[in-house]
């Protein structure tokens, strides 16, 4: 049977892509911010699944304002880099994995998440720089990926507590899928930023850090927060980090086993306008009956 | 009865809702549209044309004429759709932001390498922090935005 095996959160921050792709990141602006990578990307060479569901949400670039799905699951053999404006990233093809992911879709639709299925989609910076923090620069991606979105850009997003729960469904269904693959769950996103308005700038490092602790250690209840702490804490672009609650959920203690052990914890402000969060959990192999 | 909006009362923000999203559909569609080279250079060869060919609003028009993004904003536009014209005029998040709290570039850039604006007085509309109305523009108020320099 398939399993997670770790859950690894992380910002996404598109300059961070422009960073890797113009090979700046020993510059003094993003030396700090990318040492604080180097133990994950050591960890994620010993530790590659066999596939990765990236938690990530799309800006403005699959979907315009013509559709606007809550949740959408990527189940294409693969999805090029999209060209934002500035041009595609020079990052390999993304490999899907697209039994998998039906899978995934099939399960947790009759858990009553009713996901949008992608057969085809472009991936924004959402899902290329979370690959390239963990992985990058290589000629191929290491593993397929699984592409699934979350909606962020329109207010009302979904709660904290839902995306909690579909984290759980996520982990049932791989633990249902028939093949013995290892599957990690990263969410992305965050942390404390926001791009509008005279309050553009914002950042609260004593709430991140808090949102880490509770992320590590009471998940349940963070999932309780309403939308508007994050709005108000961490400005209106820091509600992204519902979509780390979706990879917390799927991890073993969420479901009454095992809490996972911390990997790595790393904190940074700033890039660009955003606070950069990253945590890696990994499941402990004993997994106790529940 | 009234949808629940309990984010009315954050200063300097505008939060993207279902109202606004309805508002700003054709100024984000617009905005959309400048993913695409060819569109992008027929709106920088006549801008104004190019808008008209949009049913948008007079003062979304405006707001995008005059790259004033909080105008914007207020006319229903979400940033994520915005930045596309920042792409188009070759700008960077960052510097769109700035362009938003009339910091310049240079000023708004030391902001966030100094940890970012603090959230102290920025929580509720009537404190005196800086993202209040009161203390608007920040900064030198140079523009950060100058579409001449394209």
């Amino acid at each position: 049977m398939a399993r997670i095996t770790a859950s690894v959160y992380t910002s996404h921050v598109p300059l961070i892509g422009v960073a890797i792709d113009l090979g700046k990141t020993e510059e003094p602006y993003w030396k700090p911010l990318f040492a604080g990578y180097e133990p994950s990307r050591r960890w994620f060479a010993a530790n590659t699944p066999d596939v990765i569901v990236l938690v990530y949400n799309d800006h403005a670039t699959a979907f315009s304002m013509d559709m606007i799905p809550t949740f959408a699951i990527g189940t294409a053999a693969a999805f090029q880099p999209a060209d934002e404006g500035w041009g595609p990233r020079p990052v390999p093809t993304i490999v899907g994995h697209p039994e998998l992911a039906s899978h995934i879709a099939q399960s947790v639709i009759q858990d009553d998440f009713d996901l949008t299925i992608a057969n085809k989609l472009e991936v924004d910076h959402g899902l290329t720089v979370p690959l390239s923090l963990m992985c990058g620069q290589p000629r191929a991606w290491p593993c397929p990926v699984i592409p699934f979105l979350v909606n962020v850009l329109q207010y009302p997003v979904p709660s904290g507590r839902r995306c909690f729960q579909l984290g759980k469904a996520i982990r049932k269904a791989v633990a249902r899928y028939d093949k013995p693959l290892k599957v990690q769950i990263w969410g992305t996103g965050g942390m404390s930023h926001q791009l509008q308005g005279p309050r553009a700038g914002l950042i609260n490092r004593e709430w991140d850090n808090r949102f880490l602790d509770r992320l590590i250690d009471h998940p349940a209840a963070l999932a309780q927060v309403p939308h508007v702490e994050y709005v108000r804490e961490a400005g209106s672009e820091g509600i992204e980090l519902v979509m780390w609650l979706i990879a917390r959920g799927a991890a073993a203690d969420a479901a009454g086993g095992p809490k996972p052990r911390i990997v790595h914890r790393h904190y940074h402000v700033p890039a660009s306008n955003t606070a950069v969060g990253h945590l890696i959990l990994e499941e402990q192999l004993e997994e106790q009956p529940s | 009865m009234p949808l629940d909006k309990p984010y009315l009362d954050i200063p300097g923000t505008t939060i993207f809702d279902a109202e606004q999203s309805r508002r700003g559909y054709a100024l984000n569609q617009f905005c959309m549209s400048l993913m695409k080279a060819e569109n992008r250079a027929r709106f920088k060869a006549n801008e104004r044309a190019y808008l008209d060919e949009w049913p948008m609003t007079g003062a979304q028009k405006q707001a995008v004429l005059e790259r004033d993004l909080n105008a914007a904003i207020a006319e229903g536009g979400n940033i994520y759709f915005l930045a596309k014209i920042g792409a188009t005029d070759g700008k960077s998040f960052l510097q769109m932001a700035a362009s938003m709290t009339g910091m310049s570039e240079e000023e708004y850039r030391e902001m966030m390498v100094k940890g970012g604006r603090s959230i102290e007085g920025n929580r509720v509309i009537g404190e005196d922090g800086s993202a209040q109305a009161h203390r608007q523009p920040q900064g030198s108020g140079k523009p950060t935005w100058d579409r001449r320099r394209r």
